[in-house]
């Protein structure tokens, strides 16, 4: 029979300060894998919600990323005539040509600077990001010295405002909009005109890549297949989504270096939740005698001893659900190795992370109850009630 | 003060259990804070070497994506008190695949200078004159190419993306350095050759050497200036900095280190203070024993501080030495920079460590010590469990 879970709580309440350091203590460790994978899930969210499905990125074969592309003009003379590239309204093929650079920005965080993305994009290439929308401003005029900046950038860099003046290439550019893209990536880039741009940089051979828009997703597989498969081009397609997807990357390193830091924390904490719980133990040696000769059994001592640590460690759990919970939505950056440049998240203290959490306490709590809950249930019924 | 050494170390012992697991606890946390502050200290407070303090770093204004004009080194080398300057280039590419193990730096550097310019590359002459006579020869760092299993005389492909194309190098020589991270250098000519008109004479980096160290800030100056009006303006510093730079652009690293240097501190802090209110609870009773016996209220809080600040200090002392092991670690794990690569715990952050533990310690033991200390005698021998 097994003994009431009433118990173990009352238990916990008397011992209000060891039941409070212990569980802080666990929380702190909570928190620091938590606000590890509230950083890395808001990585991988900006990441998974970039890119559309019907639209392909053509760049240079052995490219990974746009910075080390360039694809010649021809080619983007080719994809305006593929099969099942789709039309705008007017009947103009959905084919962007664009050339992505980095430039050196002082940040909030940063005033050395930080690294941006600044994307030139053609008409085509505006009508085409349909995902975003301007928040304020307009759009920037082709031909003209003008940018529209991502939500992002406009919060962390403090010169990339609306109606202020940017510093780059060959001079000035005027801030005319700025983009809300949702969570997606183009938050942390700078939209200006390709051709403006490509002349500034010394880039008018060609582009960094060509993105084009199916009709649909059969269309899509078969213009990526037929662009990676033409053997004049020696240009390289796939599918936007899945470029995006592979610069989740990025996060991998901070995430090691969060687990590695979270296990030793655990250990340590581990320990602590032991030694609570040893304490319990031996403080109540005679109730446990006293339950023995109750009738309950050594397997029902085991479970309510390992019970209320993982009680505790649950405490300690939400403890550390409740530290992390002021890093939601809190915006930073990290520097993106595909890219070269910063791309702005937001922590996403998720339900899946904070469950997370508290599973990884509960595993806590176990190791650490365990042995104190299986010296609890050795004990001889006499020696536990002679015990002082 | 030292004759109640062996009572303080008794009542260590008296729960055996709860003092090896409080020892085991914080030196985990420790160990922890060890390394991290050892990374902190690598990365922001250590002076650079003897050999780093002469290089300077000139690269172009707005990032180290763009390059500069082949021209600059001549005027760069004009500049007085500037012994030698190197054109360098991040390659890319890919070996093999893209997966971690066969990810390493990739630098395209001028062999008839590097040397000069890393002075703490050793390779035996007769490496080092194969690497040079080579166009298509490769340099190697020995753990590099240990863990790559190449030997000099070895073939090997490399996959531009940046420069388009395919590569073939033979490895001519391997070199030992204090901080040898996973770096391959080869000639530039090899790829400028191939290269379309138009992408020839590129420079991502200069490597300045100086001629001593006082006159690196000056000849950063003069470099930046000799450059200001030129279509590429450049941004020369310290080699040291440069890599700060570099560790900066990857995201707030100082606010990472600090903010869970912090948390640690904060868990080891409760866990002391959870064990040492456990055991001043417990002995109550022989506290009383002990005032009934002449021992005066400062001696029992001087004795039970004292316990406290042990079990912390040993706690700190295993931590440190399992920092050190984690260090080892870090060393190992392939990395392009190069302060991970000597990373030790340092004497600084050791004492940092131990008066940490010390301090927590301390703090953690008061209350209840103070506590102890002011329970009237009858009470405190009343007292139950």
């Amino acid at each position: 029979m097994a003994i009431p879970i009433s118990y173990n709580l009352r238990n916990l309440a008397v011992r209000k300060t060891t039941t409070i350091m212990t569980a802080l203590g666990i929380g702190l460790t909570v928190a620091v894998l938590l606000a590890i994978l509230a950083l890395v899930g808001g990585l991988r969210a900006a990441f998974q919600a970039s890119g559309h499905p019907l639209h392909a990125l053509v760049m240079r074969k052995g490219s990974d990323a746009e910075l080390s592309s360039f694809v010649d003009r021809s080619v983007y003379q080719e994809m305006k005539f593929k099969p099942g590239v789709a039309r705008t309204a007017k009947g103009e093929p959905m084919v962007s040509p664009e050339t992505v650079v980095v430039i050196n920005l002082p940040s909030v965080d940063n005033p050395e600077g930080s690294n941006v993305t600044l994307r030139g994009v053609s008409p085509a290439g505006i009508e085409m990001r349909d995902y975003a929308r301007i928040s304020s401003g307009r759009w920037f005029e082709p031909g003209k010295r003008e940018v529209v900046v991502g939500r992002s950038i406009a919060a962390r860099f403090p010169r990339a405002r609306l109606g202020q003046k940017l510093q780059f290439g060959r001079g000035d550019w005027d801030v005319v909009g700025i983009l809300d893209a949702g969570r997606a990536a183009a938050n942390s880039e700078i939209f200006g005109d390709v051709f403006q741009i490509s002349s500034d940089f010394g880039r008018e051979r060609g582009f960094s890549s060509i993105l084009v828009r199916a009709t649909d997703a059969v269309a899509a597989a078969a213009l990526i297949n037929d662009i990676t498969n033409d053997q004049r081009l020696t240009a390289l397609a796939r599918a936007e989504t899945e470029y995006y997807e592979s610069q989740t990357s990025s996060g991998l390193l901070v995430q090691y270096i969060g687990f590695f830091i979270s296990i030793v924390m655990a250990v340590g904490s581990a320990f602590a939740a032991a030694n609570t719980m040893y304490a319990a133990v031996a403080r109540r040696a005679k109730e446990i005698g006293t339950l023995r000769v109750l009738g309950f059994s050594r397997a029902s001592i085991l479970a309510s001893f390992l019970a209320e640590s993982l009680l505790l460690a649950v405490l300690g759990g939400i403890a550390g659900c409740l530290l992390v919970l002021p890093l939601n939505g809190v915006t930073t950056g990290i520097s993106n190795a595909v890219t070269f440049s910063e791309v702005a998240f937001e922590f996403r203290v998720s339900p899946a992370v904070m469950a997370a959490g508290v599973a990884f306490a509960l595993v806590l709590g176990a190791a650490g109850g365990l042995f104190p809950a299986s010296n609890a249930a050795r004990k001889q019924i006499l020696a536990a009630l002679r015990e002082v | 003060m030292l004759r109640y050494l062996p009572l303080v170390l008794k009542s260590c012992w008296r729960n055996r259990r709860r003092t090896t697991l409080t020892v085991l606890s914080v030196a985990a946390s420790l160990s922890l804070l060890g390394v991290l502050m050892a990374i902190y200290h690598a990365f922001y407070l250590s002076d650079p070497t003897p050999e780093q303090a002469l290089r300077l770093a000139v690269r172009h204004r707005v990032s180290l994506v763009f390059t500069m004009p082949e021209s600059y080194g001549q005027k760069i080398r004009q500049i007085p008190g500037v012994k030698e300057v190197m054109m360098q280039n991040w390659f890319g590419g890919v070996y093999k695949d893209r997966r971690p193990e066969n990810l390493f730096a990739r630098f395209m550097i001028e062999s008839d200078r590097i040397f000069a310019i890393r002075p703490e590359i050793q390779v035996s002459e007769e490496q080092k004159k194969a690497f040079q006579r080579d166009r298509r020869g490769a340099l190697m760092s020995r753990p590099l190419a240990d863990r790559l299993g190449i030997k000099p005389g070895d073939r090997f492909t490399l996959q531009g993306d940046i420069f388009p194309g395919s590569y073939e190098f033979t490895l001519r020589a391997v070199f030992d350095s204090p901080d040898a991270a996973d770096l391959m250098y080869f000639d530039r000519k090899y790829v400028e050759e191939g290269l379309i008109a138009y992408r020839r004479g590129n420079v991502g980096m200069f490597a300045v050497l100086a001629e001593t160290p006082e006159a690196v800030p000056r000849i950063a100056r003069a470099i930046e200036d000799e450059f200001r009006n030129s279509p590429v303006a450049v941004k020369a510093e310290p080699e040291r900095q440069f890599q700060l730079g570099f560790i900066n652009s990857l995201g707030n690293v100082k606010m990472f280190l600090l903010s869970i240097c912090a948390a640690v501190t904060f868990t080891v802090l409760l866990v002391t203070a959870n064990t040492m209110a456990m055991s001043a609870r417990e002995r109550v009773r022989e506290v009383g024993i002990l005032k009934t016996l002449g021992f005066t209220r400062e001696t029992i809080l001087g004795l039970i501080l004292g316990e406290a600040a042990l079990v912390a200090a040993t706690g700190g002392l295993i931590g440190l030495l399992l920092a050190s092991a984690l260090c080892a670690v870090v060393r190992q794990a392939p990395a392009f920079f190069t302060p991970l690569k000597t990373l030790m715990v340092p004497a600084p952050v050791a004492l940092g460590c131990l008066g940490v533990a010390v301090a927590v310690g301390l703090v953690s033991a008061f209350t209840p010590a103070w506590g102890a200390a002011r329970i009237p005698i009858v009470e405190a021998l009343r007292a139950e469990e």
